[in-house]
């Protein structure tokens, strides 16, 4: 492997990996607190107003940290994937330029209103900046999912000689099917993170018998929201993804599954280890026939394995192909899990009182973080050995002026600013989650809005 | 139609540098300005509603420059890798610094984070001032259009020159000069009292200085680069750009004096843009000159993406431009006048 090829995939990886703890939950939370800004408005009970102002102090912290880790994501498709840009940036750039202008813009105007505005805004104002906020975010997802779409799936371009790609009509890229797939099954998974997150919060003030009232606010519109964002999750969003998956790219669908032969009525592996070399796969629990039914909802129907493409097309880590795909899918069964059983407790009016489920509440919050950054794995890993889908390849589009040393270089840089954002982040939230929705002294909310 | 991207990109900059940059000089000023925790609350909540808007400018006029010019954007990106990631670190530690010294009412955490603001704030403007003068200056470009330039060799502006020699340095302190200033006529728009007083003190202090280093930083310009001439030799109408230059310089200095706060700042804002304005009209067509000869180069016309990307990208910009320019109009109006303390917003 080339050192330089293999930082240059490490430095976007861990830069995009630790970027995206923050969008998915900013991205879920948005429309939770319009939810719960809402229910402010509509009924006026103040405990809605406490709860949506505590999320909007949480929100602000992880927006400004996904701003700050998100604008390295922009500049790095020039420093350190120079050869794709080149070839690329005719179509790629429109997403990525109109999130700046059509995103960015929005969210930067409304967001120092939302976070920092209450109080000079009427009611109805700071609806509408937190509802702007909501939008501006899942604009700019859908942006990002748009370019990712393009290098997955490439529609509405023409090759000119020099072999850069140009954009053939304004609407093809942003209309692009599988970006679309792609936009509302990554939407639904931001919002396990942030209902999960919200509803791990209120069992931590439940359970801990302070905060009762918001507690139980943050538990309601977590595990309710949360059973719509896991089912959707799966059915349609992730069914739909999955097949559409399997029809355009099959040798992807194949590594996920570790499906190394061809076979008609092919099995579902729920655990087991790949072994690429002897083509197997060790300690395996199967369901039978349920891979092809999935597929084609026939279960006698012929998925193509791994062996039916050349293997230099084949997903470059297929082991971590795999396993990303199987803790995303197995995550999300869980959820569904645990949500239904949330919502039916909550139902029959006994939730409050099952201290165990309010402890699963309260521990699960990690997990969607897990299976969101499992899911962009499996998307980007199993993209693999292609950047864009099966017409340039990752080690022809890497910026070869830079040498391996300078791309370390940058790669430490970033892991030493990124744990001390964590550091720093995780004091600030520990501490308003310690002081809870109850107001913070005024004097500490003067200084700079975002 | 690469022309046209050309004057769209450099206005983008352009306007970058005129919004993102009062908030970069005051950052470089806070600690110098402000002395009091009141006072560098005000600073902050001067440029608070207004900073992460601003900042977007430069990652629309980055997206664009990619979208209209992947050339440029892949071979100046990757080439002058180390300056960029490190100006990436160093917006971390702005923003860090101006949002998260608010969180603690504490005199050590808001003094960390002062000095994170304003020690990043300075550094962004000298490396943002080298990188105009590696602009003009050129770099080593080979034949396929890329390079990779050290941060420094032997700080001589030859044929392989480093990001960092004397002539970009001589740029980067010019840009330090004039951003501080562009700060500090900002700030004493939104301040009152001490402050306000204070930085009327520091015109008179950064002016002088700021005259004699943009003089200095034009004749090194044509001393190293002669050629930049050619536009302005051909459309002698271009000349008046200096006279811009030295008017709003002028006026800088003569409307602070005037109490005039609004027209200083515009005077300020006048000296950015014709400086920035003649530097790419002096460049045109050139995007990133080599220093190894003319034929390597990047041009628009080498850089730019295919015709039918050109136009389709028209609408999106101009639909996506018109609307932002209406949320800045919103949220300059609402935000307009002196900064109070306690005003509450920040």
């Amino acid at each position: 492997m080339n050192d330089a090829l293999f930082l240059h995939r490490i430095h976007f990886a861990f830069t995009i990996t630790f970027h995206y703890i923050f969008p998915q939950l900013t991205m879920g939370l948005a429309p939770l607190i319009v939810v719960l800004k809402t229910l402010a408005l509509r009924t006026r009970d103040p405990a809605y107003d406490d709860a949506a102002r505590f999320w909007t102090k949480i929100f602000g912290i992880n927006f400004l940290a996904g701003v700050v880790t998100g604008i390295p994501m922009e500049f790095q498709f020039g420093t350190n994937w120079s050869r794709f840009s080149q070839l690329t940036g005719g179509v790629i750039a429109q997403p990525v330029a109109m999130e700046g202008v059509f995103s960015f813009f929005l969210e930067s105007a409304f967001l120092g209103m939302f976070v920092f505005g209450e109080k000079r805004l009427s009611r109805k104002a700071h609806w509408w900046a937190a509802f702007l906020v909501f939008l501006g975010s899942w604009l700019s997802g859908f942006f990002i999912v748009a370019a990712d779409g393009w290098m997955q799936h490439p529609v509405a371009y023409q090759r000119l000689p020099d072999g850069s790609f140009q954009v053939t009509s304004f609407w093809g890229v942003l209309a692009n099917p599988w970006a679309l797939i792609q936009y509302v099954h990554v939407m639904s998974g931001a919002v396990i993170t942030g209902a999960f997150v919200m509803a791990a919060v209120g069992a931590f003030y439940v359970l801990g018998k302070r905060h009762q009232d918001c507690g139980r606010i943050f538990v309601r519109t977590g595990v309710i929201a949360g059973i719509i964002a896991c089912v959707f999750q799966i059915f349609p969003s992730g069914d739909l993804h999955g097949r559409y998956m399997a029809h355009h790219q099959p040798v992807t669908t194949a590594g996920m599954e570790a499906l190394f032969h061809s076979t008609a009525g092919a099995p579902m592996v729920i655990l087991g280890q790949p072994d690429v070399e002897r083509k197997t796969i060790d300690n395996p629990i199967v369901v039978n026939k349920a891979l092809s039914f999935l597929i084609y909802g026939t279960t006698t129907a012929q998925v193509k394995g791994l062996d039916q493409f050349p293997t230099q097309d084949w997903p470059t880590n297929i082991p971590l192909l795999y396993f990303s795909y199987h803790v995303m899918a197995g995550l999300g069964t869980v959820f569904v899990a645990i949500t239904a059983l949330a919502v039916l407790l909550l139902w029959r009016g006994k939730l409050f009182d099952s201290r165990w489920m309010l402890w699963v509440l309260m521990l699960a919050f990690p997990f969607p973080y897990i299976a969101n950054t499992a899911g962009w794995l499996t998307a980007e890993v199993g993209r693999q050995p292609w950047l864009v889908y099966g017409l340039l390849r990752t080690s022809d589009g890497y910026s070869s002026n830079v040498s391996a040393a300078n791309t370390l270089f940058t790669l430490l840089g970033f892991m030493g600013i990124d744990a001390l954002l964590t550091i720093f982040i995780m004091f600030l939230l520990a501490r308003l989650i310690h002081h809870g929705p109850a107001a913070l002294p005024e004097t500490q909310l003067t200084g700079g809005a975002a | 139609m690469a022309t046209v991207w050309f004057i769209l990109v450099a206005l983008m900059l352009v306007g970058y540098v005129v919004l993102d940059g009062f908030d970069l000089g005051a950052g470089a000023l806070h600690l110098l300005a402000a002395r009091t925790d009141s006072e560098r609350r005000l600073v902050l909540g001067a440029i608070g509603p207004v900073w992460d808007g601003n900042e977007v400018w430069l990652l629309a006029a980055g997206g664009t420059l990619f979208y209209a010019f992947p050339g440029l954007y892949a071979s100046s990106f990757s080439g002058f890798y180390l300056a960029l990631n490190i100006v990436l670190w160093l917006l971390v530690f702005r923003a860090i610094g101006i949002e998260f010294r608010m969180h603690l009412a504490d005199s050590l955490w808001c003094s960390f984070f002062d000095g994170a603001f304003s020690a990043a704030s300075t550094l962004l403007i000298v490396f943002f001032g080298a990188a105009l003068g590696n602009v003009l200056r050129g770099v080593a470009l080979d034949s396929s259009h890329y390079f990779f330039a050290p941060l420094w060799t032997n700080f001589q502006p030859g044929a392989a020159p480093g990001i960092l020699d004397w002539y970009t340095v001589l740029c980067a302190v010019a840009a330090l000069f004039a951003v501080s200033v562009h700060g500090a006529l900002y700030l004493i728009l939104k301040s009152s009292g001490d402050l306000n007083e204070r930085l009327r003190g520091l015109i008179r202090w950064l002016w002088p200085p700021l005259v004699v280093v943009s003089a200095a930083a034009l004749v090194a310009t044509l001393f190293i680069r002669p050629e930049l001439l050619r536009n302005y030799r051909a459309a002698p109408v271009a000349w008046v750009i200096p006279v811009c230059v030295a008017a709003g310089l002028w006026g800088m200095a003569f409307f602070t004096r005037a109490r005039n706060e609004r027209n200083a700042f515009l005077a300020s804002c006048l000296y950015i843009v014709a400086t920035l304005g003649g530097a790419a009209v002096a460049l045109y067509p050139d995007l990133l000159p080599s220093s190894t000869g003319a034929a390597t180069s990047i041009t628009i016309d080498n850089a730019a993406a295919g015709a039918s990307s050109l136009s389709i990208g028209l609408i999106w910009w101009a639909i996506g431009m018109a609307v932002a320019i209406g949320y800045f109009i919103v949220v300059y109006t609402m935000f307009k006048g002196k900064v109070r303390p306690g005003d509450g917003y920040h």
